[in-house]
Order: C-alpha cells, then structure tokens, then sequence
C-alpha cells in the first residue's frame, strides 16, 4: 500500500488484485485495473500534472471526467504519441507511459512561468496591438516565437502503425450515455423488442452512480446497476457501446460514434483496430449524456489540489482515493455538502465548508457539525494559494473579513451544466432554465430527445423515470407496442438547490475562467470595454472556450461575468454553440482504412495480370492503373523505351489495352435521336455496321467529352468515353433521357466493365488479328474497310466485337472481348503477332501517336475549349438541336482570336518543348497581356526525332509557319518554335486506309 | 443525409450525386432563344427553405430523383423519379 | 488610440484601464450617402476604403448579427494569388499586396504570415496543368516556382510521398501565400472604418429594399429604415436572399463548406499546402492548431453545418497525405455557406437596379480577396467604373459567355 499512498484501504471499483505498473515523466508508479491515469497518479499523491498554455502556470487535476481542462499529457511514446490525452478518461494499463506537457526544462521548474510575470501584458488580444513594425520582422521573429510557445503536445513523428476501422449501424432507438437515465432509457426500450444501441463514453456504465453512494429502492445503487446491465445483456437486440463516445449528431438520425477498441491496452492486439468510426442510423435517439459541474473564478483557482466537488466524490468513491487529505468545501450548492459528507466518511478532515449562501438546510448544519466542519456561511473563498500545490485557502465572510486555512483540497461546487452538447449540432442555441441556473436544450434535432441530467432533471429520481418514461415513448415511435411504464423508484434523499457566485472578486492572484486557454476574469473585463461584448466575439477575442476541453468548464462563467459587466441577464448576454465533436476525435479513426494503397478503389483493367506479364510500368489514371510503357532489358531511361514502341506501331504492329474507355450500350427505337440530341454532329444516316467519332458539349457549350460511337443494329449502338469521363458521361446521358426527355424510348447501360478490348495498330495489324478471328469473318480491306463496326467470334465461338478506328492513325483495330476472356485474348494476339514482331505498347506511346496525329485527349479537354477552339467547329451541325448548341454561339465563345489547336516545333530541333508553356511573341516582353496561348501537350517523335507540341494559341490556324516564343518561367525555359500544322504524321491519313 | 429512393429505400447520400434545382426547363428545339437558355443554365432562384432539387442515385438505382428538401433544416419532405411513370407520362 | 508596443506597455502599467472600445457601437442615422449591407470582412473593408480612399465617410455597415460572423470567421484563413486566368489573376494579386501592406495600414495585426501556399501534383498532367498556372501568374508578376518531389520533400519530409495511392511528384509553390488571423482582419478593418467616420451598425437585418422608378433609395431594417444614396450589398452567403428582395436572380447557389481544426500541437508544418489526389488542404495556426478543410458537401445548403462523407473524405486525405497525424485528434467542426457562382469567380458590379452594387459569388475563395474586394467595391461605388484589376467580375459574363472558369468544369456550382 506504500507505494499509493494515497489509496484508501477498501471500497471503490478498482481490481486490486491487478496492480499495473506505469510511468509518469519517467518516474514509476503502480495503480490498479480500473483506475484511469488522473485516479492512479492521485492514488500515488501526484498532483502537478501539466503546465498551462500561456503562463505555464502548474496544473493539477479539476475532473474526473471527459471536461478536464488541465490534466493534459502525452500518452505512450514514438509513433503512438498522443498529445493532449485527458488523464481523467485514460484508463490505466499495464506498461503505460505518460509525460506531462508544455514545460522546459521540467514539470517542476518550467523557465517558460516566466510568462506569469510578464502576465501583465498578455493580456487577451495583445497580439492584435503589437508586433506590427517592422513588418518584415513577423514572419522571422515575434511569429516564431509565438508558434514556439503555442500548442501543448507534441505530434508524433512518424506513421501512425495501428490501424481504424469504418463500421455502420442501424437501430431504432439509440441511447446515448449509459448513467441511470440511460440505463433506464434503454431497459424500456429493450423490453419493448426495438432493437437498442447504448452507447457510453466510459469502460464501465453506470454514469453518476459509480462516483455516488446511492440507494434506489432502499438498497445499494450498485444492486440496481448489476440487475439492470445483466437484463439489458439478456436481451437479444439490445446492444451494448462502451468505451464510444457519440460525438456528432448528423442529418437524418446519422449519429457519429468512435469506439475505442483497444486504447486500454498497450498495442493492440494484431488485426484489431485501435478505434472504430460508426455512424450509427437511429429511428430515435436519446441524450442521456448526464450534466458537468462547474468551477467558480476565484484567485487562484487553478492551484493543483483545487477539484469539482463531484470530481472528488468520484475519486473516493469509485477509484478509492483521497485526492487530499485536509480539505475545503466551497459550495454554491447544496450538492458540495454531499462531498464533504464522502470525504469526512473516506478519513479525510474537512476542515470547513464554505457556502456563499445565509441560509443553510438544518440537516447539513447538522451533518457538518457531526464530521466536525466548520461552516462558513454567507461567505466564499476568495483566493487559493501553494503554487505546485495547494496549500492554504482565504475564506472572507459577507463583512469582507478574511482568514486563512491551511489545506491540501479545496473541492468546489457551483452546480451542473446540462450535457446538452449534441442537442446543438444542428445549430439549436441552448435556452437558459432560471430555476435550474443553467441552460438546458433549446431546439431539438429531428428524432432526438433528451433523459435526465442531460435535460436539467439532476434527481437520481427524476433520472430514473424520465430515462424509463423516454425509452418506452422512442419505442413508441418506432412502431413497438407501448408496454407500461416502469414503476417509479424510491431513491434516497439528495439536496440539489442552488445558488450559484460566478466570481469571487479582489482575491489575491489571477483568476481564471478558462484554465486551458489561460482566460481570466481580468481579459473578459478588457473584452467588454473593447466592445467585444456579443459571446462570439467574447469567445474570439479571448479566446475562451477554444481549447480542447471546448469551454466545458469555462463557457458559462465567461458570459455569467460579460452578462455582469453589461449589466444584463445570462439569457440576454446569450450563448455560444457547441460544435462538434463532442470531444475531439482522432483523425485517423475517422479515416478509417483509407490510407497507404487503400486511400481509394484502384480499377484493374482484365488484362492487367498480362500487361504485367510483360513487365510493364503502370500508371493511375483516375481510380484505373495503367501499362504506361514496357520496358526491356537494357533499356535504361523510359523514352528509349516509349521511341521502341512507337516505332514497332508505326512500322510492324502493336498492342495496346484500351479496356478503360467508358463503354455504354444504347438501345431503344430512339437510340440514335438520343445520339442526335447529345452529340454535336449527326447520327441518323450513320449505316449499321459504321462507327463514327463524336463530340459532346455541356450546356454551357464548351467541350465536355468524346469518343467512338458504333452502330451495331438498327436500334442498337455502342458508345465510347474517354476513360476519365466515363462514369460523368452515363449520368449526363441518364439525366437526358429520364429528366429532360422522359418519352424517348431507349434503355442504357454502361458496359464499360463487361469488356475487355485492345488496339491492334500497324500495318500489319490486319495479318496479326487474322490469326485469332474466327475464320468465316472477312476483314479484307473491302470487306471491313476504316470505321467499319461488327459483332465478330474468334477462337472458335467467342462472341467479340471488332472496330476498325484509329487513335495512331495507323491501320488499326479494336478488338472487344467478354471481360473474362480479355487475358486470353491479350495473350492470343501476342502469340498470333509473334511471327510479325508485335510489341506490347502503353499509354505514353498511345500519346506521343496521338500528338503526332494532332488528336485531342485530356490535356485539350480541360473544360474550357469550345469545338472550334479544337478544330472542331465544323462538325457542329446547324440542321438539329442538341445540347451546348445555344450557348456554344455566346459572342465570346466565337471570336475570331480565341485560342485555337495548333502545332508546335522548336526552332532549334534538338531543344525539348514542355507543356505549359505559354505562348509570347517575339521581341515582346513575357508579360500576361502579350500571352497568346499555351502548350497543351508534347511528346518526343522517334519518326520525326524532334520534339513535337500542341497548343492553344490566338488565330492558331492563320498562323502556320510563324514563329513564337514558347516561354517557360517557372522551369526557365525561353525557346523559339515554329507553328506547324497540329497533324505531324500522314496528315492526307493514307495509312488509315490500307 | 439519408434519402428515401423510391425504389431503394432510404440510402446514405453518399450513393447520391446532386446537380441542383429541378425547376428549370429546358428550352428545347431549334427555336429557343438565347435569353431562355441563359435562364436556365445560370440562373437560380436559390430559396432557402424548401427546394425541389434533383439527384442521381448512381450507386443504386441509377434513377434521377426530384427530392424536395428544406435547405435551411436539410429535412427531406419527398423524393420521387424525375422520369414520371407511365402512367404519369401524359405528354 | 493607435496601438503600438508602447501603448501597450502603457496600458500594462495602468492595469489596461484606458482601453478604449475597438470600434463605436453604432446606431443607425436616418440616412447615408453610401450604405453597405454585410459586416463581414468584404463589407468592412468596403467601408474602409470609401473613406480613406475615396474620402466617402457617411457610410453605415449594416450587420444582421455581429460583425464577422459569416464567412470571415469561418474560413482556413489561406491568403494567395496562385490564379490561373488573367480575369483573376492581377485581382488577387492587388489583393496579395494590400495584406503585405495591411498591418500598417490599419494599424492592427492581423499576422498576415507569408509561409507559403504549396500545391501537391500527383500526375505529369496535373504538372502541365500546374506548369501552365505557374507560368501565367509569372507573367502577371506573381511568384510561382515549380517544384519536383526532392525540393518538396525538403520543405515538407513527413508526408507519404511514394507509397501512397497517387504517389507525389512536385508541387507549385507561391511563396508569398499564406495565412491570416481572419477575426482580426473584420476587427482591423470595422476600427479603421469606425475611426474614420464609419458607423457599424450590428444587430440590424435588412428586411427590405426600397427601390423607386428603377432606382434604390434605402432599406427597411429591424431597427427601422435607412435612407441611401448609394446601396452595396456584400453578403455573400445570402447573396440570393438580398437579391431576391431586389426582384434579381443571380447565377449563384449557397453550398456549405466544412472546415476543421485540431488540438493544439507543437510546430509540426511551416507551410499551406494542398493534396492534388484528394480534397484537403492544411496549415497549422499561430496557436498550433492544424487547421484543415477539403471540398464543399455539394448540395444546396443555408444550415451553415455538413455531414459526415464529406468528413470522413477530408480525414481520408488527411491520412493518405500524412499519415503521420492519425493520433491527433479533431476538436471542432463547422460549416460556412459559400455563394457559389455559376464559373467559381466572382461578382464586382452595379446591378440593373440604380444606386444597387453587387459583391457576390465569392464561393471558398473570398477570405484571401478581402481586401482587394473592398478596395474595388469602393472604387466601384465612388466612380461608377470597374477598378482596373476587377474588370472580369461583370455580372453579364454569363450571358456574353467571358466566363471565369478556372476549373473548366462548367455551370455546374458544386463542382468549382
């Protein structure tokens, strides 16, 4: 017992049995299962656990619970640092390790309390005043140093190694804290047949009644608890939450939830996750969160050794341990009475208990009197002092008279703020309950209601019927039979009047109202005479309420003292609204397993295990991986290798996997009216057995997407998207037929997944894709001549569809296969070419064909080029509707100027072009007003062994054979180039034919 | 948000992708002027209170949705196809 | 009084006593020469520069709520001018200026902080596309530098740079970015607006605008109406509400956009940067917050608050870029509604109605144009012309099709 000298001999919910080691700044330390880090260091007559952020004034412990403002550490170390841990809600566990933060060079002499004598000039807002000459001096000097003295803990410092999971729920009643209200609430529920999720914060449930010697019905409060938890686990569609804390309430019932899997133990175990995120999906849910106490602003009132009066009787009563041994009460309260009452019991001298109010209730007269209190009535206590720990209280009377008492614990009472949280996350401003003195649930969102303390109803009593009567009600609502409610119960007697003080004034010291952020009545006083009256300009200038605790402890004492310095009511001053979370949630909980590899879906085009056979590099493109080139042995650098593949196509033949176009499947007797109406150019006279390219505006009239459009059957058409726009282009075409042309009768579908398809270019194509076709097809130049389109078989039944387009413009197929056939026909092809030197290409070689043909691709569809920008204005048709139509004729949209496609070679051969770079005239200054255009994209041409570049420029197509200045700024590049039709290769498109 | 896809039931909106209002026309045909077409593609009326407005359930149904929706309290009053029924397809 | 560290130390010896309200509490007077609606940062500055600029002091904001409660206070507090279209570009740039300027200028710190605005590329596209931004804000004299993934991992060595799903490549750097203590820009500018004659008028709702042979003439308000010569509305958010009261529609939708901070930790990154695979972008703040956000939720909205896929998108970025910050944990959420325009720029410019002035359409882009803004606005509204520099922002370029599309992604709000 000698190590936790401050452990009480018996009684609390600890296991002794379990002792657990662990270390505090690297001292060692034992405490027992069940403790949390805050009962275990007090257990062990820790105190001074952290420093504040601006003073680096010495912190103790304030809560037990998920409010603390001030007993912050880092909890374990390396890569599983985690700053700014509330030691009140950390469970212990064996090995754990914590350091205190916020302090050089230690905890007991921090150099940085310096600030405390400086004190008088940080006051809220200073920065605002200051700092402002010379003004090249912020960023070098006074910023550093403030950012060096801001924050508490520190980050880790390298990857995170567990790992977050996602999970869903649903449920029709969803009980939110699991304290007698909740427990209640979910007991009625239950029995109703609702299917039931509680949820609470806490490793173990009861709420309020761990920290409280209870009795409900004349027995043990722990009688009722162990009866309850065992019905509520006997019923099959009750679930039981602990360690999740539901900290965002959402649209719809939505209720954000992170479970804290396994951060009792020290790693967790392997394939476990550290925390869970749900959202859980309720019918109705019910706020049964219970109430936070608050502290009073008095000089001193952060001393270690100064505690919430409940704290303490939650320390005593469910941990076993004496936070102190000779203590104050200050009360505003009759509920401060009931702590002093648990102490005296638990061995403690109290040596006075101190109540602002004149009137006190005979029965604590007595009660004080019999544990040999003295009561200061009519009186407060108007500063604590001890510095590391407290060790003296001032206690003046209503005359102003003061006298002084030595202590180690001052335990205050000023009474409970609703834990009403989550009932504003849906911005509903909290209303304020006069004859509770507090602010209780404003507006509610949609299907929430809220049980108990939660609700300003503080009784054990009241906690128990209105959970009881409020689970059965939800279960209403959900369509569960109404079962009667529960009998009431008996509890014991509690006091719960209330006469809260806000401030004690003219105390010795500073006084804080909010002990995170360092705010203290002085900087509301400065708030109010700079005019930052209205509470959000309150919470902003002082910054009151924005620490970690989020103002649970501080927010209601800040406007008590702004409403009293304005000389309005607390209602009239108004409030602020918390958002969410509840209490902060780690971020990578919320991002589940989305990380590394996994952040989002990779697509795997079904020819992928043969690319990789091949050796390929791959590439993302969009959610799909790509072959971007093949690389041979003794190839070194990637172009050699794309000039090899280029060169193959343009002289043998090539394959390629094109399986990542968009594929969509128009059928219906009004598939080609829709083709029309979509499509700038026209589809009706299209043959059967014909493909055509097509383009496609928004409404706006810029370019939105094109693509090869075959038509298989009179009704029947193929269409093809660009691969990044392919899930964009069926939705746009569903919104076409179902939103704005609802009667024409088509059906689609994409197909994009459902085929496999390669490109077989080169002039030896033909010869290759003999060898895998089934031989009655005829693919003879006359016979299936360029855009031809035909449902073909190969090896021997397969059904196949065969297009003769050419993104190369070389002869060239497109051969489509059932996805599951896509790796066999890959590897058919390679086997058919292999006598005709076929090569393996990837999208890098696609691109430099494309460039040197002058086709358009992602780079010139950026959304902001028009069809005649790219060349294309002609095939807009002026004979029919369809969409951009209007819009594409907007003056802007068809000035002669407009930057338009065009080609690019350097002057000087052997210099390299880059996209990017924008277009300048010769002789003038780069500056915006002289830029004409820019490059889209380049590619090296092993054909023509120069660089080669499409462009935007101003009037591109008057300008062939000009020169410009292709200027390069940011990667200081400044070359001429010569304009140059935008087609390299071919350009009478001879090779298409052949 | 959850919205009630009449032919999925209620789905997170995450299977949804939103374009906007549903009130604008579109003014078909060779005939419609430049002035009608601005209107409908730029301007909005923008309420805030009830919207009718249109989604796409792209990971369901893949049907185009009128859902009227309060955009002050996010409250869903109705989702109903944008293509009408049979029935409904009078024209 | 002027505040300087002499002042301060002044009132430090007097017990900060003499402090005097930052700005008057002002009600309204019958009638303005200029009234602007909307105490927000545009609004404020608006105000401002009529008077010192302009020499127009009979001015009024008016707020509904308190000044800087809409989107100023609400925002990632990023300033840059890393535009790529030259209707943008020299605005923000004038804008960039002004806050190199401001704190002196106002005489209030704002921690206009210069460390940096980097934007990830993930793909050789995404480099060209970067590569041309770059290039153009050069030519409009705005420093951009393109960096390949070494320089990157120098500046920033802990994010995940190969083993992610879109692997990093480079990024484009605007050193002159950065960051801004945003409540103190509305403050700086309603103390400087206020010293100079301007009254700011909060709890005041505009109700209604009175409007006579074509021309505006005043407002009604909660606190009763309010004569103007001239009206300027600067309330975006709710642009389409006050417009609607004008009998306009406006090629504008109101989107909410989250934002998101984290505990306070110790110096962890020096620099704004944003992913170019996912939706998220992060700074850390001067009191050690990481402060972080991502896209809009992508439906019409007034309910200045989101929901959780757009959330979980953020952490998820958050993580696949630095997987180094899963244990620090997010304090507060919250949502801003954003006018988004229909080509994600914005709107400088008088209306069809007389007398009536239009700063709208600012969508998440307008904390870094505040002051610019407010300086066009107030040359606008004093001459009656465009500023140089703001030219574009015409409220008929829908209509002539000299749309401001950065993203090319078309009338489409929720997707700029």
């Amino acid at each position: 017992m000698s190590s936790q000298p401050f452990r009480l001999s018996a009684g609390g919910l600890i296991d002794r049995t379990q002792a657990q080691s662990f270390r505090f700044d690297g001292k060692r330390y034992e405490g027992y299962a069940g403790d949390t880090l805050a009962s275990a260091l007090l257990a062990n007559g820790v105190r001074l656990v952290g420093r504040s952020f601006k003073y680096h004034r010495p912190r103790g412990i304030l809560s037990a619970g998920a409010e603390e403002p001030n007993a912050l550490v880092e909890l374990r170390a390396g890569a599983r640092r985690e700053p700014n841990t509330r030691a009140t809600v950390a469970e212990l566990y064996h090995g754990l390790e914590a350091r205190s933060q916020n302090r050089w060079p230690s905890l007991a002499f921090d150099l940085l309390s310096v600030n405390s004598l400086f004190g008088a000039g940080l006051v809220a807002g200073f920065y605002y005043k200051t700092f402002m000459w010379p003004a090249a001096f912020w960023e070098k000097l006074y910023e550093p140093l403030i950012r060096r003295a801001a924050g508490l803990g520190r980050a880790a410092p390298h990857e995170d190694p567990d790992h977050y999971e996602k999970a869903f729920a649903f449920c029709d009643v969803l009980v939110i804290g699991g304290g007698p209200a909740g427990l209640a609430a979910a007991l009625a529920a239950g029995r109703s047949g609702a299917r039931v999720i509680l949820c609470d914060e806490d490793f173990r449930l009861g709420g309020a009644l761990l920290a409280e010697k209870r009795e409900i019905d004349g027995r043990p409060a722990a009688e009722w608890l162990a009866a309850t938890l065992a019905e509520l686990a006997s019923l099959p569609d009750v679930t039981i939450m602990p360690r999740s804390t539901v900290y965002g309430v959402y649209d719809h019932g939505i209720y954000g939830v992170v479970e804290r899997v396994n951060d009792h133990l020290p790693v967790p175990p392997v394939h476990q996750p550290r925390q869970r995120a749900w959202r859980i999906n309720a019918k109705r849910a019910i706020l049964a969160a219970g109430a936070i106490e608050r502290p009073i602003v008095f000089a001193g009132n952060d001393t270690p050794g100064v505690m919430l009066a409940g704290a303490v009787r939650a320390y005593v009563n469910r941990y076993a341990v004496l936070p102190g041994r000779e203590a104050v009460v200050f009360t505003s309260s009759d509920d401060g009475w009931a702590t002093m009452r648990d102490l005296a019991a638990a061995g403690a001298k109290v040596a006075a208990i101190v109540d602002p109010r004149v009137e006190i209730d005979a029965g604590l007269m007595a009660l004080a009197s019999r544990i040999g209190a003295q009561v200061f009535a009519g009186s407060v206590v108007s500063s604590a002092s001890g510095g590391r720990a407290l060790d003296r209280v001032t206690i003046r009377d209503a005359s102003g008279r003061e006298q002084s008492i030595a202590c180690d614990l001052l335990a205050v009472s000023n009474g409970w703020n609703p834990t009403l949280h989550l009932t504003s996350h849906q911005n509903s401003r909290p209303v304020w309950d006069e004859a509770i003195h507090a602010f209780v649930p404003g507006q509610m969102p949609a299907g929430l209601s809220v049980a108990g303390s939660a609700a300003g109803r503080f009784s054990l009593a009241q906690a128990l019927a209105d959970g009881a009567r409020q689970g059965t009600e939800a279960a209403i609502d959900c369509g569960f039979a109404a079962k009667a409610e529960l009998p009431p119960r008996k509890t014991d007697p509690e006091g719960i009047a209330l006469s809260p003080v806000w401030r004690v004034k003219g105390g010795k010291g500073k006084a804080f109202v909010d002990f995170q952020n360092d705010v203290t009545d002085k900087d509301v006083e400065l708030a109010a005479r700079e005019g930052f009256k209205p509470v959000e300009h309150l919470k902003r200038y002082t910054t009151l309420g924005m620490a970690t605790d989020q103002g649970k402890t501080s927010n209601i004492a800040g406007l008590a003292i702004m409403a009293e310095l304005t000389a309005k009511t607390i209602p009239e001053t108004g409030t602020t609204i918390f958002r969410p979370p509840y209490t902060p949630v780690a971020i990578g909980a919320l991002g589940g397993h989305h990380r590394g590899r996994d952040f989002r879906p990779t697509r795997l085009a079904p020819t992928h295990q043969w690319s990789q056979d091949q050796g390929a590099v791959f590439v993302e493109s969009g959610a799909w991986m790509r072959a971007q080139y093949y690389p041979k042995a003794g190839e070194t650098d990637w172009l050699t290798t794309v000039n090899r593949e280029v060169l193959a196509v343009r002289n043998g033949v090539g394959l390629c996997d094109v399986s990542t176009l968009g594929k969509i499947d128009i059928q219906g007797a009004d598939a080609a009216e829709i083709l029309e109406r979509v499509y700038i150019n026209g589809w009706k006279a299209l043959p059967v057995g014909k493909a055509r390219y097509g383009l496609m505006l928004r409404e706006d009239g810029f370019v939105m997407d094109d693509g090869t459009t075959s038509r298989l059957g009179e009704t029947h058409f193929l269409m093809t998207t660009t691969t990044a726009n392919a899930g964009k282009v069926m939705q746009h075409l569903e919104f076409c037929h179902q939103v704005l042309w609802p009667s024409l009768d088509i059906r689609m579908v994409s197909v994009s997944e459902q085929w496999a398809q390669a490109a077989i270019a080169g002039p030896k194509a033909r010869a290759v894709l003999q060898g895998v076709i089934d031989p009655q097809h005829d693919i003879s130049n006359e016979a299936f001549p360029y855009l031809a389109a035909r449902e073909i078989t190969v090896g021997g039944g397969i059904p196949a569809r065969l297009f003769r387009i050419s993104f190369s413009g070389e002869l060239a197929y497109e051969l489509a296969v059932p996805a599951d056939y896509g790796d066999a026909m890959m590897r058919a092809l390679m086997a058919a070419g292999e006598p005709h030197g076929i090569c393996a290409y990837g999208t890098e070689a696609l691109g430099v064909m494309r460039i040197e043909k002058g086709h358009v691709a992602g780079n010139e569809l950026s959304g902001q080029t028009t069809a005649r920008d790219l060349g294309l204005g002609k095939m807009m048709s002026s004979k029919k509707d369809f969409i951009g139509r209007v819009m594409a004729k907007r003056e802007a949209l068809v000035e002669a100027e407009r930057p338009s496609l065009i080609g690019f070679k350097a002057v000087d051969p052997s210099q390299r072009l880059r996209a990017g770079a924008h277009f300048i005239a010769i002789g003038k200054p780069a500056t915006m007003e002289n830029d004409e255009g820019y490059m889209t994209s380049v590619a090296y041409s092993p054909n023509l062994k120069h660089w080669m570049g499409l462009g935007l420029l101003k009037n591109g197509a008057s300008r062939i054979g000009e020169r410009i200045r292709a200027v390069d700024p940011v990667r200081n590049g400044d070359i001429e180039v010569e304009i140059c039709s935008p087609v390299f290769v071919d350009p009478e498109g001879t090779r298409l034919h052949v | 948000m959850r919205i009630p896809c009449p032919h999925c039931g209620a789905r997170d909106a995450q299977e949804f992708t939103y374009l906007g209002d549903a009130n604008p026309k579109r003014p078909d045909g060779m005939e419609a002027t430049e002035a009608a077409m601005f209107d409908y593609v730029y301007q909005r009326d923008n309420p805030a209170g009830r919207f009718r407005e249109l989604w796409y359930h792209g990971a369901g149904c893949h049907a185009w949705l009128v859902v009227t929706r309060d955009t002050k309290t996010h409250a869903i009053e109705a989702a109903e196809p944008a293509k009408p029924t049979k029935a409904g397809a009078a024209a | 009084m002027r505040y300087s560290v002499f002042s301060l130390l002044a009132q430090t010896l007097a017990g900060h006593k003499g402090w005097k309200p930052a700005w008057r509490d002002a009600a309204p007077k019958p009638e303005y020469d200029v009234l602007v609606i909307g105490g927000g940062g545009h609004g404020l500055a608006t105000a401002y520069y009529l008077a010192s600029q302009h020499g127009i002091s009979n001015v009024a904001v008016i707020e509904k709520g308190y000044i800087g409660s809409g989107n100023v206070g609400r925002n990632t507090t990023i300033i840059r001018s890393n535009y790529l279209l030259p209707g943008n570009t020299p605005f923000y740039e004038h804008s960039m200026k002004l806050w190199e300027g401001l704190e002196q200028d106002i005489n209030y710190n704002a921690m206009v902080s210069q460390r940096g605005v980097l934007n990830l590329y993930h793909s050789d596209a995404q480099r060209d596309a970067y590569a041309r931004r770059g290039n153009a804000m050069r030519l409009a004299g705005v420093d951009a530098e393109l960096l390949d993934r070494e320089q990157v991992r120098a500046m920033v060595p802990f994010f995940n740079y190969e083993t992610g799903r879109f692997p990093i490549q480079g990024g484009l750097l605007q050193r002159r970015g950065g960051s801004v203590r945003h409540d103190a820009v509305a403050w700086g500018y309603a103390r400087a607006a206020d010293q100079r004659g301007v009254d700011i008028v909060q709890n005041c709702e505009v109700t209604g605008l009175s409007i006579e042979n074509g021309r505006v003439t005043g407002v009604e308000t909660s606190r009763g109406p309010i004569k103007a010569k001239k009206i300027a509305l600067a309330v975006a958010g709710n642009s389409s509400r006050l417009a609607a009261m004008a009998g306009m529609r406006l090629p504008i939708e109101s989107h909410v956009l989250q934002a998101f901070v984290s505990e306070g930790v110790k110096p962890l990154i020096d620099t704004v940067v944003t992913y170019g695979a996912g939706h998220f972008y992060v700074s850390q703040s001067d009191k050690g917050g990481l402060v972080f956000g991502g896209d809009i939720d992508g439906y019409n909205s007034y309910a200045q608050r989101g929901n959780l896929p757009v959330i979980e998108d953020v952490m998820e970025s958050a993580m696949a870029l630095w997987p180094g910050i899963g244990r620090l944990r997010v304090l507060r959420h919250w949502g801003g509604i954003m006018d988004m325009s229909m080509d994600g720029s914005p709107i400088i410019d008088h209306t069809p109605i007389d007398g009536l002035y239009l700063n709208a359409g600012w969508c998440y882009g307008g904390f870094k144009a505040t002051p610019a803004s407010g300086w066009c606005f107030a040359h606008l509204i004093a001459r009656d012309e465009p500023h140089p520099v703001a030219t574009a922002f015409r409220l008929d370029r829908f209509t002539t099709g000299r749309v401001i599309d950065e993203k090319g992604v078309g009338a489409q709000p929720n997707l700029h």
